[in-house]
């Protein structure tokens, strides 16, 4: 999703412009957008999240490059370079597949890479647990940095309680 | 024009366009210069690929396991599901042009359909991106409403779907870009003082320094057209639903009161220009007889903005609303017959245009 103007930064800008009452998309960064004053027609180019890809695999050998590609998707079997082309994901198991290469994508992309939204209704106490520990094994890093080892004792007992109450909704461990 | 009392949902293709969209009706909170407020959510259903790379029988039967879910929920409750490779391409293009249907879905070659409920107001895309693209709209600036009807009927298909949800990265969408919660809120938002004071490039910039984002509609000579600008969230990850909403309703808010003080200042400063501007612009959409779409985008823009002062007799917002739809060339098509070279659409967007113009006229009494 680089800038379509420069080709450096990424495009945070998106226009649609009308030409012959076709419509078309021009994705630019802001520093182009505001330097052109907006008013700059951009060539089409076919927007690709290949770019920002491809930037994500700067510094790498290309070895290291062929063997990040060549990981696959065991079930739908898209391959971490047919991803890099399209942008597209093949199917729900890709982001088990691709974790690795994903996890830093996703951060560039929203500058986080956990999710703090709405969780599907019928495994809502299941996944509101399992949300839980997540939170309180990210607390109790914090306090044992900042040496806090009474809270720390206290938030292990606490994570120790929900894992033997998740241990015994054995549906839980589906996801 | 006439509103129905209690929306029902269209039976077919026809009665769905023989109204022009509900949430174009010109109502709502700042509806003077927030046309329409969207929320749009992305799922998957967990055992089927997604939409690219899975096969037309999958696809075939996305199709009929969200369309019997949809069927039984209270959100669509008898709502018109349309197929797109049973429709024609001018059909199609119809839904485009009214916002229903993104170009991706419009294409008709494979197994894609929507689902419309009463009014418009909420839709679903099938086999889209991803297999669900749930959208709800409403006129003027409803985030809060336009969230609760999404939310609502997300719920409903969740009862009867296996979405396609992971713990750590929350629904999975075939674009890494909309994971998480799939949301994307968008407001139309109309902006013509600020474009005009030539403040708009820093107020667009502090719209995207706050991690939000802005499209504009421009037109070949790079010209801002119809001053109507698209703002809306940016990323998925990481935050709440509400939280995203909240910030784009909070900026947004900043936005009304900012282009409400530049109006302030430029008829402060410009009354009889501006008054001139907006009666030249009424003039010619009233009289011409042929006319370039982008023309009648400028015109309305100038006309909508006369309105939102309180011009008196000029029409009302939601007929330069419902132009920006019936002026595309396949609702020009629709009407006036396939064919059409560009120099005979022309002539025939103005006399749609002269028509509605002169009967909301007629409806509103006598000018001033
Ligand atoms: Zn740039
Ligand atoms: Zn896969």
């Amino acid at each position: 999703m680089l800038c379509q103007i420069c080709g450096k930064n990424p495009s945070t800008v998106h226009f649609t412009e009308i030409h012959d009452n076709k419509m078309s998309e021009i994705h630019v960064c802001e520093r182009c957008a505001e330097e052109k004053g907006l008013h700059q027609s951009a060539k089409k180019h076919k927007f690709d999240i290949a770019d920002l890809l491809a930037g994500m695999v700067d510094g790498m050998t290309t070895t290291e490059e062929e063997r990040v590609g060549h990981v696959q998707c065991p079930r739908c079997g898209l391959l971490y370079s047919g991803f890099k082309e399209t942008g597209r994901l093949g199917c729900a198991e890709c982001y088990a597949a691709f974790q690795f290469q994903l996890r830093p994508l996703l951060r560039r992309i929203h500058g986080d890479t956990r999710h703090r939204g709405k969780v599907p209704t019928r495994d809502g106490e299941g996944a509101t647990r399992s949300r839980q520990i997540q939170r309180l094994h990210d607390e109790l890093q914090r306090a044992v940095e900042r040496e806090e080892f009474e809270r720390a004792a206290g938030i292990r007992d606490e994570i120790q309680r929900l894992e033997k109450e998740q241990a015994s909704h054995p549906a839980e461990k589906k996801r | 024009m006439t509103r129905q009392a209690k929306p029902r949902p269209p039976a077919n293709f026809d009665e769905l366009i023989a109204e022009p969209s509900p949430w174009l009706s010109g109502e709502g909170p700042h509806a003077h210069m927030v046309l329409s407020t969207r929320i749009r959510l992305a799922r998957n259903l967990q055992s089927v690929p997604f939409t690219h790379r899975a096969r037309d029988e999958q696809l075939q039967g996305v199709l009929l396991s969200v369309s019997s879910a949809a069927q039984r929920s209270e959100a669509f409750r008898d709502a018109l599901m349309l197929r797109m490779n049973e429709m024609g391409g001018l059909e199609r293009q119809i839904l485009v042009e009214r916002h229903l249907v993104s170009h991706e879905l419009g294409d008709g070659a494979r197994p894609r359909g929507i689902i419309i409920a009463a009014g418009e107001r909420l839709s679903l895309m099938i086999n889209e991106e991803d297999h669900l693209r749930l959208q709800a709209m409403t006129p003027g600036f409803q985030l809060a409403e336009a969230w609760g009807n999404a939310d609502a009927a997300d719920d409903e298909l969740d009862q009867a779907l296996d979405f396609a949800f992971s713990d750590e990265i929350g629904y999975l969408t075939s674009c890494p870009t909309n994971a998480g919660t799939g949301l994307r809120a968008s407001v139309l938002i109309h902006l013509p003082a600020l474009v005009l004071l030539e403040e708009i490039q820093k107020v667009l910039k502090s719209i995207m320094q706050v991690g939000l984002n802005v499209r504009g509609l421009y037109g070949e000579h790079s010209e801002v057209m119809g001053n109507l600008f698209q703002i809306s969230n940016q990323t998925t990850l990481g935050r709440a639903e509400r939280d995203s909403i909240e910030s784009l309703e909070r900026v947004t808010r900043q936005i009304i009161e900012t282009e409400e003080r530049a109006r302030e200042r430029m008829m402060r400063d410009a009354r009889v220009q501006i008054e001139d501007k907006v009666w030249r612009a009424y003039g010619t959409l009233r009289y011409c007889r042929s006319i370039h779409s982008r023309e009648v985008i400028n015109l309305c823009s100038a006309v909508r903005l006369g309105v939102a002062l309180g011009l008196p007799g000029l029409c009302p917002p939601h007929v330069l609303n419902q132009l920006l739809i019936l002026t595309q060339p396949a609702h020009l098509q629709r009407f006036y017959g396939s064919d059409l070279t560009p120099a005979e659409r022309n002539v025939y967007r103005a006399q749609l245009v002269r028509e509605r113009l002169d009967a909301a006229d007629r409806e509103s009494g006598p000018t001033p």
